[in-house]
């Protein structure tokens, strides 16, 4: 290889890639370092922005942006973002006081831990839609324990048990299966189990999977009648021996799965527990094949947890008259009716059920109401109040699963060292305890 | 030695090389990393070690810097194995060479969250591993490879995609290391009749030192960082550090230990690049007689 | 798996060898068979995945839910990956990819390269100091950057801009642009770029001339590892952007929560421009090894 012979084939090259990237600048330029708009709002002055953690899949974001254009006559930019970043803007923009986005949607664990500054105060607002119906649980949510409401209750969703109709068979003799007992429960899931040879039942146990809303919402309510003041009772060492004796006959692939309807319709398991937004792609094209049932109920009643969507405006940001206008239309019956028919997340406001629901979410609506209607139902909050640290109450509970359930570790002494990280918890947090546990004001909740 | 002390009279030209990037990452970088710094020893009350004793009081933290570490000690010498091997192949010129470089090349366009999708696919319960072994009648079911109850099981898939994941880096850096090295010392060695091990051990790998140093330190520090795709496949039973640092920034809304973790990530992977810029030193004498 | 280095003289089999002694082309001839071999084996195992992404982007939801599942396309179905590609803002957001990932790929080794040159070439007090403060923003999960990364972009006025992007990205890109270069910079011969010099080059010259070309492999990597982070990079972009969103931010974003078809045709749509980069970049790398590798 000589030397002068390199440089001639290598500069047309070099030639060559520099010509490529060239192009770049140019590009750069052209756009005047701004970009191409991407919001799908049409650009523009006085388009709001209004940034979601909810309705992400292509599809859902698809006709919820049909759905704004249709309530609402002003360009909205509908922008989705993950927990993470979503937070991060909003606060680097209250920070900066440069704020941007008009609008915030998310559950309410995306907005309480906003409330510590971050947002405007709704109160007014929200009193002004009063009469829309909104249940005193969610006002309450939405102060976030404060006595100011920081959100507008938006939608709601819960989480309800999915099985395909041929695991009736299995179902125990007497049982109702839209009236089940936590016995009956373990009992038809052995017997699906012990016939097809493995595990038929599904959890929600990946990483983020909703397993801790099934301990808090639905097993320690149900078992304890409490969530917080009863965690370490006796109660609640027969609650995790029992869930023990169920994920034996749980699939163990549960622990990376986030949403049962992949498993369930890939036919790997046949029953199973979730959100209702994380089960109704199972059904699929055959929904004649699947039934959609109240989650059981225990000995202190049928424990469940309600899930709320809120909208909430970010602390000082621009056009916040119109924004009220647009959080109105989104509370408008008609529209939420809509929002339930495409997207499956429930009214907040009274409203008539669409009769011409799609058959997926029909089944859905069906076992929701049973939940909700039934005689011994006893509604659980997600933790309220405990803002920023509101992951923390979450970790507690999959940290408990992990190692009762997983490691089979000793329960009484889990729980004790679990309760007192609670504890710590609730007193630097200085919260009273919330449904199902009895609230005292002022009064920091205790851990039992 | 001549030649060092030239260039250090010479002192201005490499600072004036070097000042674009140092301004550059200062500019965009100080402040930010100076405030993430800050935020780890921040109380309400001025400096406090407590995001320390919390962070070490987490007993999830040191199962994620033993798995941090297993990991990168397994990954890491197979990807050098495997990737300098791949470059040998690549140098006898097979035929279709480029096509197969290419292909080898590929896993560095997937993103995490693709390849932790992929993986996933194939190791899952009803995924294409046990597929293909039921299809070919060796089981009758699939085996659980992601059972939470098989730690081996579950390790050696994240080690499997792992090593799938990032070999490509060190292949491309090894390749393109390659390339500058003359051949006429190989062909010399040859002539000589020195056995391929030989040559490689003696004239090869001494020859590919700067690169084989650049791929190590880029790619401990990539391992450390790795988590998405472990996360895929084991859920919440394989922690990783960087995964924790997620967890305590974005789950539990707490960047103060999420700093400080994610600083133990900089500390660890800095001890490393010492060492290896140390060890693997190239002595300025060998520098300067090329 | 040994790889025998095999001389390019001897490879050429067409050519009519003496009748007298077989052993030595039998020999060869196994090595030729066992390379290929080991070859297969490996490309089996870089690429099975990928192709396991696009089959699965191509079935129909029906199919990826089967089992045993076929390794063979069957159900074949451009379903998902249409009602992907056409959803609102995709077109713009891979055009501001493209130019994000491009506008990198040029500031990285503008600022780069002639750092990479200086640590490969200069004895200097610091340079090991100056490598470990590059790899820091490498090293420090950028997570934790967010709050004030975001910040310092607002305050400066160039929050929500593709301009915002190609900056972080980039200083995320240095730390590999100025390492590997740095590395092929090394083994560019120095007696070369002096003789150039004796020869009446300027060292501006001798570098334009000799080392340049040489280091093109090593700018060529570099490009590539830049232009496949900048693809890939979600965090940034996702929270230094709202309207202006690059692919990952717009659509890698959205399929955590999509159904598994829809994640294999985002993961794979995704994937795409970023394969043909490296095809193109290929050659660059390849560049010394002559024709056969073309």
């Amino acid at each position: 290889m000589s030397a002068d012979h390199i440089p001639g084939i290598s500069r047309r090259q070099a030639l060559r890639l520099g010509l490529a990237l060239g192009v770049a600048g140019p590009l750069a330029a052209a756009c005047g370092g701004g970009g191409f708009s991407t919001s799908g709002g049409g650009g523009g002055d006085g388009q709001l922005t209004f940034m979601s953690t909810q309705f992400t899949p292509v599809e859902e974001k698809e006709r919820f942006r049909k759905i704004l254009a249709d309530a609402f006559p002003g360009p909205v930019n509908y922008v989705t973002n993950e927990p993470g970043p979503f937070a991060t803007q909003v606060r680097s923009q209250v920070s900066a006081g440069r704020v941007e986005i008009n609008l915030l949607g998310g559950i309410h664990g995306d907005l309480a831990p906003l409330a510590d500054g971050q947002l405007e105060d709704l109160t007014d607002l929200v009193g002004e839609l009063s009469g829309k119906g909104y249940a005193e649980d969610f006002l309450q949510l939405a102060r976030a324990g404060t006595d100011r409401t920081w959100y507008v209750p938006w939608a709601q969703a819960t989480y309800v048990l999915a099985a395909k109709k041929s695991t009736l068979e299995y179902l125990p003799s007497g049982a109702d299966v839209n009236d089940l007992t936590y016995d009956q429960f373990l009992s038809w899931a052995q017997a699906a189990a012990q016939a097809s040879g493995a595990p038929q039942l599904g959890l929600p146990a990946g990483p983020k999977g909703l397993l801790h809303r099934f301990l808090q919402g639905y097993l320690y309510p149900s078992f304890t009648g409490r969530q917080v003041t009863a965690f370490r009772s006796d109660e609640a060492v027969t609650m995790w021996e029992y869930l023990k004796e169920l994920w034996a006959v749980t699939a163990p692939s549960s622990t990376n799965v986030d949403f049962m309807q992949e498993p369930l319709a890939a036919g790997q398991v046949t029953m199973a527990w979730d959100h209702v937004a994380r089960l109704v792609n199972a059904p699929g094209d055959a929904p004649d094949e699947w039934i959609m049932v109240p989650a059981p109920k225990g000995p202190e009643g049928r424990g469940y947890m309600a899930v709320l969507l809120g909208l909430a405006i970010p602390k000082g940001a621009p056009d916040q008259d119109r924004t009220k206008e647009l959080i109105k239309a989104l509370s408008d019956a008609r529209t939420q009716a809509e929002v339930l028919r495409q997207n499956a997340f429930f009214p907040t406001v009274e409203g008539d059920v669409p009769s011409d629901l799609p058959p997926a979410i029909q089944l859905e609506a069906d076992a929701v109401a049973a939940q909700a209607g039934s005689a011994d139902a006893l509604v659980a909050l997600p933790p309220v109040g405990l803002g920023t640290r509101d992951g923390e109450m979450s970790k507690i509970f999959k940290d408990s699963f992990t190692a009762i359930v997983l490691q089979n570790q000793d329960i009484r002494a889990t729980l004790d060292a679990q309760g007192a990280i609670m504890q710590t918890l609730l007193d630097d947090a200085k919260v009273p305890c919330w449904a199902p546990d009895e609230v005292k004001a002022g009064e920091t909740c205790k851990v039992g | 030695m001549t030649a060092a002390r030239v260039e250090r009279r010479r002192l201005p030209l490499p600072f004036l090389l070097l000042l674009p990037s140092a301004v550059f990452m200062l500019l965009l970088f100080g402040w930010p990393l100076f405030m993430g710094l800050l935020e780890a020893f921040r109380g309400p009350d001025g400096f406090t070690t407590a995001h320390w004793e919390r962070m070490a009081g987490e007993p999830r933290f040191w199962e994620a810097v033993r798995n941090t570490l297993l990991l990168t000690a397994v990954v890491i010498p197979i990807q050098f194995v495997l990737a300098l091997t791949m470059a040998m192949l690549l140098q006898a010129k097979p035929r279709g060479a480029g096509f197969y470089f290419y292909v080898w090349a590929v896993p560095l366009a997937i993103s995490d969250l693709a390849a932790g999708l992929v993986w996933l696919a194939i190791f899952t319960d009803l995924g294409y591993l046990n597929s293909t072994l039921v299809n070919l009648g060796f089981v009758e079911q699939g085996i659980a490879w992601l059972n939470y109850q098989n730690p081996l099981s579950l390790f050696m898939t994240v080690v499997v995609a792992e090593v799938w994941r990032a070999t490509s880096l060190v292949l491309i850096i090894v390749v393109a290391g390659m390339q500058a090295i003359p051949k006429d010392y190989d062909e010399a060695a040859q002539v000589f009749g020195a056995s391929f091990w030989k040559r490689l051990w003696h004239v090869t790998l001494p020859l590919l030192r700067p690169s084989l140093q650049v791929a190590l330190i880029l790619r401990t520090i990539l391992a450390f960082e790795a988590f998405a795709v472990a996360q895929a496949l084991t859920g919440r039973n394989f922690p990783l550090l960087v995964g924790e640092t997620y967890e305590w920034s974005v789950g539990l809304q707490n960047p103060a230990v999420a700093s400080a973790v994610a600083l133990v990530v900089l500390g660890m992977s800095m001890v490393v690049a010492v060492i290896y810029l140390r060890a693997l030193r190239q002595p300025d004498s060998v520098r300067d007689a090329r | 798996m040994s790889a025998p280095a095999v001389t390019p003289s001897t490879v050429d089999t067409s050519v009519a060898l003496p009748p007298v002694d077989r052993a030595p082309l039998r020999r060869l001839r196994r090595r030729r068979v066992l390379l290929q071999a080991a070859c297969v084996l490996v490309t089996l195992f870089m690429g099975l995945p990928v192709y396991l992404i696009a089959l699965a982007a191509f079935s129909s939801r029906a199919t990826l839910n089967e089992f045993p599942k076929s390794l063979l396309p069957t159900g074949f179905s451009v379903d998902t990956l249409s009602s992907f590609l056409s959803s609102s803002g995709v077109v713009a957001a891979f055009l501001n990819s493209v130019v994000v990932g491009l506008a990198t790929l040029v500031l990285a080794l503008l600022i780069g390269a002639p750092a990479g040159y200086a640590v490969a070439r200069f004895a200097f007090r610091g340079r090991d100091t100056y490598q470990l403060m590059l790899l820091i923003t490498r090293a420090l999960p950028i997570v934790v950057l967010s709050v004030p990364l975001a910040q310092l972009f607002l305050t400066a006025g160039l929050y929500d801009s593709i301009l915002a992007v190609t900056l972080v990205h980039s200083a995320l890109a240095l730390p590999t642009t100025v390492l590997i270069t740095a590395s092929v910079f090394v083994s560019v011969p120095r007696d070369l770029e002096e003789a150039a010099q004796v020869f009446g080059c300027t060292r501006a010259q001798a570098f334009r001339r000799i080392v340049a070309p040489m280091a093109l492999p090593g700018i060529a990597a570099a490009s590539i590892f830049t232009f496949v982070l900048s693809w890939n990079e979600v965090l940034a972009a996702a929270i230094l952007t709202l309207n202006n969103r690059t692919l990952p931010a717009q659509v890698l974003t959205s399929l955590a929560d999509s159904p598994i078809a829809y994640r294999f045709a985002g993961g794979f749509a995704l994937v795409l421009p970023a394969l043909l980069f490296i095809l193109l970049m290929r050659r660059y790398l390849l560049n010394m090894w002559g024709s056969t590798l073309r």
